[in-house]
């Protein structure tokens, strides 16, 4: 069973990687490919369970832009069968249909998704995140540019209990469309949520779903939930 | 009315100066703050001397800055410095109002500014104060909160740095040396040292693609991270060539060479760390810059000094204490710190609480850099026992299970000073404590507790 990570020498910031270190430490029949910008996706042509897409600089964003918009329909294609794929961080702008900053920088964006990502860039978003995936308590780490805005309402891969959704507008954060997973949430969501790791891991159907380390990761994440929970603790940095 | 406004801001800013050493506050920002306040381009119009160098840069501008201060001063130059302040506007204002009279003009005694600029605040500091000459040490990730990456950050530099400055680059970091491409520029480096490699073995890996063509770099060698000398697969584009280049950098014999125009020079070693080497050779070309011969450099650079103020040790009892700075939020430094530590010879137990305490009471603090930072070294054999400590223990645990640290050597105890009684002060060991900036003042308290607990181990040994 593989997964594939898309660009890794671009798109590493924030620990993002670490999501898949903790799967392969979780399943490690796991068989990770790492695909360069130079080369084909593999999951074009080969069943991969998982495909993921982590953060990057503002040039990551255009050189991802580059390396996939020759494939674009064929990426739309395989989104549209149910190919699972998460993707984390500013990642997601390259997705969309443009992002631009306050100093005259714009990248159009691959036009998969209907959004738009505004950056300022001297005054950079902090906060933490606490929201929910189902039943699922979820924590996170917001540390960005900006905001997307864009998406229709509905489709929201958590919904925010504490902490700023795609946009200080809304409690939706990310978005869900069949097996695309997209959250701006950054660095090691799966390893700091180790329920959602499972999840993850359940919905590849990997042949060991139980989180690496679990007891101390269990430890983390619940220390963690109480803590982003607590009345009069500030989301905002 | 904007020269009004300057010289009453001035003349306030003045006037706290002696309030402050009655109230023993006078290393502080607190003038530069006020002018600040009072004149928000207080800097436009602020004297300052004809020749002014900047030095800037992720790792080694206060060490750099330290260092060409001491030496300029040392030869008889009257040199006006921020080292008592801060290297945001704020401390660059103080530093330059301390330095001019009550009309705003710089006192005539004075031979040039070394000002050490954080690589953010650039773009706050130098449209207003142009520098003569702008040293950049390296770019790296630093905290991702404020700074991003590192990309980010030469982009800042690029656009605050003035047309005008000339740059003194360093040629093993292609972040650092892209800066400001149109600018004149000379570069320093290291030559291949024993112990480079050529695969990068860190976490944090950020230039691995051509920044012209965004082919598949080759490294000739890897230090350390990107640093190192790079040439791409695809187009031929290359590491600049460095006119001046340390070579047989001999960390035993503690002499290195410093090659320039295809003529070496020797010099004696002030330092045993990699890190610092690059300090020096930085130091060395900035002062050929400012026109010092390698003769008058040499003498100057031997009697000085590195102040090792991110690490020290002493023999307590049977253990050797050691504290070592580690930076929080900064991936970058803690693995600057794991690798060094792994690879000291001898048995060792470290504390870890680099958390970030002012986050703690209404914040939680950002824990993704601990991702990015290579807790893989601490995984080394001769790490025997690691206790975690603060308010990120359970993430530092998790974290060094993930790195491949065995179960059994980890110890997590929220308080810190519980967490110093959990240490094994094993006769011969060496002991860590590794804090950050934030975490100073209780690491200081926590060491202390450190120290008369190894004390009291060492008297019961004796007893027994």
């Amino acid at each position: 069973m593989k997964v594939e990570i898309l660009f890794p020498e671009i798109c590493n910031l924030c620990g993002d990687l670490m999501n898949i270190r903790y799967l392969r430490q979780s399943c490690p029949q796991l068989d990770i490919v790492e695909t360069d910008l130079k080369s084909r996706p593999r999951f074009l042509d080969e069943d991969i369970a998982l495909v993921y897409l982590g953060s990057t600089t503002e040039k990551g964003l255009s050189l991802i832009v580059e390396a996939l918009t020759p494939v674009k329909e064929e990426l739309l294609s395989k989104l549209d069968e149910g190919q699972l794929m998460l993707v984390t961080g500013n990642a997601l702008d390259a997705l969309g249909q443009y992002a631009q900053d306050d100093q005259g920088w714009r990248l159009d964006g691959l036009g998969l998704l209907p959004t738009h990502a505004e950056y300022h860039m001297m005054q950079r978003h902090n906060s933490f995140y606490l929201g929910k995936f189902g039943d699922m308590d979820i924590v996170g780490f917001k540390s960005l540019f900006g905001h997307t805005y864009g998406f229709p309402s509905g489709d929201a891969l958590f919904t925010t209990v504490k902490g700023v959704g795609r946009n200080e507008t809304t409690t939706e954060e990310g978005w869900q469309k069949k097996n695309l997973l997209v959250t701006y949430l950054t660095g090691p969501l799966l390893v700091l949520n180790p329920p959602f790791a499972a999840y993850l891991l359940e919905k590849m159907g990997a042949p060991c779903v139980q989180p690496a380390f679990e007891e101390a990761a269990m430890e983390a994440y619940r220390i963690r939930v109480a803590e982003f929970a607590e009345e009069g603790r500030d989301f905002r940095y | 009315m904007g020269k009004l406004r300057f010289l009453f801001a001035l003349w306030m800013a003045k006037l706290s100066i002696p309030a402050l050493k009655i109230t023993r506050h006078n290393g502080t920002d607190f003038p530069g703050s006020l002018a600040l306040r009072l004149c928000p381009d207080f800097l436009r119009y602020i004297g300052r001397p004809a020749t002014v160098v900047a030095i800037t840069g992720t790792n080694g501008k206060t060490t750099v800055s330290n260092l060409v201060g001491d030496i300029l001063e040392k030869s008889g130059k009257k040199v006006l410095s921020n080292r008592a302040g801060s290297n945001i506007a704020s401390g660059i204002s103080t530093a330059l109002l301390r330095g001019c009279t009550l009309s705003g003009r710089i006192r005539p005694d004075y031979d040039l500014a070394v000002l050490e600029v954080d690589e953010r605040a650039s773009i706050r500091i130098f449209p207003f104060v142009p520098p003569t000459y702008v040293v950049i040490t390296n770019l790296f990730r630093d905290s991702i909160m404020r700074n991003a990456h590192p990309f980010f950050i030469a982009d800042v530099l690029t656009r605050s740095i003035p047309k005008s400055a000339k740059l003194l680059l360093n040629a093993d970091d292609l972040i650092s040396a892209g800066v400001a491409p149109e600018n004149e520029r000379v570069y320093f480096g290291i030559d291949k040292m024993a112990g480079d490699t050529q695969a990068c073995v860190n976490l944090i890996d950020d230039v691995r693609i051509c920044p012209q063509c965004s082919g598949k770099l080759d490294y000739e060698f890897r230090r350390y991270h990107h640093i190192g000398r790079a040439v791409c697969r695809d187009c031929g584009f290359h590491s600049p060539d460095a006119l001046y280049l340390a070579k047989n950098v001999d960390m035993e014999d503690g002499s290195l060479e410093l090659w320039e125009d295809s003529v070496p020079h020797s010099y004696p070693l002030i330092t045993d760390s990699v890190f610092n080497v690059y300090n020096m050779v930085t130091v060395i070309a900035l002062l050929r810059r400012l026109g010092f011969s390698h003769e008058e450099i040499r003498p100057l650079m031997a009697q000085s000094a590195i102040t090792a103020s991110r690490h020290s040790e002493e023999q307590v009892g049977q253990v050797t204490l050691v504290r070592q700075m580690s930076k929080e939020k900064n991936a970058l430094a803690g693995s600057r710190a794991f690798d060094y530590i792994a690879h000291r010879p001898g048995r060792k137990e470290l504390l870890l609480m680099m958390n970030c305490l002012g986050d703690t009471h209404h914040w939680s603090e950002n824990t993704c850099w601990i991702y990015d930072a290579d807790f893989e070294f601490l995984a080394h054999e001769s790490i025997a026992q690691i206790v975690c400590a603060g308010a990120r223990a359970a993430d530092y645990r998790l974290r060094l299970l993930m790195a491949g640290v065995p179960e059994e050597k980890i110890v997590c105890e929220r308080d810190e000073f519980r967490a110093a009684e959990r240490l094994d002060y094993t006769p011969g060991d060496d002991v860590y404590i590794l804090y950050g900036t934030d975490s100073l003042a209780l690491a200081y308290k926590v060491y202390d507790h450190m120290k008369s607990l190894a004390e009291a181990r060492s008297e019961k040994e004796v007893q027994a």
